[in-house]
């Protein structure tokens, strides 16, 4: 598998990524490379090994339904570069 | 071409636990904005998510209700987009490895629509658009719903009508109301149904191109919004047109369906494990624990309603389709035995009533010890079934006084003594000459105007057997 400029492209958009055009080849190349290399990791064969999501042996950690406290209006708006009243505002949006 | 229809949904219950689902933030409804935020669901970096046990319970009742096969081993994994109601980035959700799978939900018609799969995910934040601010540059943003906890239901394409999506999801929310998890208000949104829909050439095993529906807040508009669209999809193939996979939206207003715009790579969620939460093994003697809670689910007991107490299949669906309402009933005809006239006062009297106040059965100022002992009245012969209304009705207005009280105070005991009522039906005999005489000349329709003027000039008081029974021997005698 080898990926593109366009499809470096569309990766970035859907990161709200943005590039200059003269990245976006950087990017394609060093991608490539990293795709390579894990492509010679595909070849081995992990038949019978489980997938490995996390590297820790824990499992099961929960809290219980209890309701904790939560942030003052002024520290939850103390890094909101826009708010107005209780709310944050955000660039108008159209549904 | 004969079509058939293909019908899939997607359901979003919002779960009825005190908090979020990975914080301590309180999950209560309609409390000031941005008043139950914490680092975790404000999308702070560094932050750890812990997941709320009662969510997994929840869930795990859920998929039990369903019929589901609870998976042995579950992850959680980041669904990835840019939306401003969503402050991570990525919502946490369940991808490959879900809770449960593989369920059915039963239609009274015995149909089976199978459940692919249920899993927990939290909820975004709410946009507001003021109307006030029309002309504004901006939205606003409330993040109190941000990581409120919701399960997902996903349905597979069983559905064959408008009629049947409606009835599976009439019978979901039942099931999710009775088993406690979900208050199942689609008005309020915590209960949100989207629409897989397509059509094909009858006796065709290839599914059709399909369409999203979204924005259906009711059931009738979950209804309304199939039918339209599946006409507008007939139309268009039938034209030699073809259909866009595409999202579209019901416009209540105009009762129709609208395109969304949408990016072509809207639906490239690119997900992936989520780091920050371990794998969950429940065990199997907790899954038991919590099947050992699971209530009567409500078409088993609409059964049990329509064959034990003898009520039409109607009747039995308006109970169960409120849980309370149905106990109410249940625990009246336990204490007074007589199903169906509890069932036609409820049906005929309460529901009225509880409307017209517009309050639920749960606030009934009727309890079901009073609303017993006034059928006993009945039964006696203390009132007649006339004088009961005003009874229930006073009884309604009241909660605190029992039948019998209310009869004495207004003093509504009907009247059996003979010479009393014999008396009023001569005053009547006497007054109404002209009609006697048409009764006389075998008009015998005069007979029920005798009794309704004796009935009245008794209050309704009157025994109406005795009343008919005088008014008949003394015209005889005439």
């Amino acid at each position: 598998m080898s990926v593109d400029k366009e499809v470096i492209k569309k990766i970035a958009r859907l990161a709200n990524l943005y590039y200059k055009e003269d990245e976006l080849d950087t990017s394609a190349r060093e991608l490539n490379q990293i795709l390579t290399y894990v492509e010679k990791l595909s070849k081995l064969d992990t038949g019978g090994i489980n997938p490995t999501f996390q590297v820790s042996p824990i499992e099961n950690i929960y809290r219980d339904d209890i309701v904790g406290k939560s942030l003052d209006l002024e520290h939850v708006m103390s890094n909101a570069p826009e708010k107005e009243g209780k709310f944050f505002t955000v660039p108008k949006i159209i549904d | 071409m004969v079509y058939e229809t293909v019908i899939g949904l997607e359901v979003h219950a919002q779960l009825l636990t005190n908090t979020k689902i990975f914080c301590s933030c309180s999950a209560k409804f309609g409390q000031t904005e941005n008043s139950q935020v914490c680092p975790i669901c404000l999308g702070m970096p560094g932050v750890l998510p812990v997941l709320n046990k009662k969510v997994v319970e929840f869930s795990i009742k859920t998929g039990l209700a369903l019929n589901c096969k609870i998976q042995p081993v579950m992850h959680f994994d980041r669904k990835n987009y840019f939306y401003p109601d969503l402050p991570k980035g990525y919502q946490i959700s369940q991808f490959d490895f879900p809770l449960a799978k593989a369920g059915v939900i039963e239609l009274r018609s015995g149909k089976k629509i199978g459940i692919t799969r249920v899993h927990m995910e939290e909820d975004a934040g709410k946009l507001v658009h003021p109307e006030a601010l029309e002309n504004a540059e901006f939205s606003l943003v409330d993040l109190n719903r941000a990581g409120v906890p919701l399960m997902e239901i996903v349905s597979e394409p069983d559905m064959r009508s408008p009629a049947e999506a409606k009835e599976y999801l009439e019978l979901l929310r039942n099931t999710l109301r009775y088993i406690e998890v979900c208050d199942g208000n689609m008005e309020e949104g915590s209960f949100r149904c989207d629409a897989n829909v397509s059509i094909r050439e009858y006796g065709s095993t290839v599914l059709g191109t399909k369409v999203e529906l979204k924005n259906m807040n009711s059931f009738r508009n979950v209804e309304l919004a199939l039918e339209y669209e599946i006409e507008r999809q007939k139309k268009v193939l039938s034209e030699g047109g073809r259909i866009n996979q595409e999202t579209r939206l019901w416009n209540v207003d105009k009762c129709i369906t609208i395109s969304m715009r949408s990016k072509e790579e809207s639906h490239d969620y690119r997900y992936f494990p989520e780091p920050d939460l371990v794998p969950f093994t429940p065990a199997m003697d907790w899954i038991k624990e919590i099947s050992m809670t699971l209530p009567e689910l409500p078409l088993i007991r609409e059964k049990r309603f329509v064959s034990q107490y003898n009520i039409p299949l109607n009747d039995a669906q308006t109970f169960i389709n409120e849980k309370e309402l149905a106990d109410y009933f249940e625990e009246c005809v336990k204490l007074c035995n007589q199903p169906r006239v509890v069932s036609n006062w409820i049906l005929n009297e309460l529901l009225a009533k509880l409307k017209e106040k517009n309050i639920s059965i749960k606030e009934c100022p009727i309890k079901p010890v009073n609303f017993k002992e006034m059928i006993e009245l009945m039964d006696k012969g203390v009132i007649s079934g006339k004088i009961a209304k005003t009874v229930f009705g006073e009884m309604f207005q009241s909660s605190s006084s029992s039948a019998s009280a209310i009869v004495e105070r207004m003093g509504l005991t009907q009247i059996v003594n003979t010479d009393e009522i014999g008396a009023i039906v001569d005053s009547v005999i006497a007054q109404q000459a002209e009609v006697v005489t048409s009764y006389k000349n075998g008009k015998e329709k005069a007979l029920g105007f005798l009794v309704g003027e004796v009935m009245k000039i008794s209050k309704g008081k009157a025994n109406p057997k005795i009343v008919n029974e005088l008014l008949l021997k003394k015209l005889k005698g005439i």
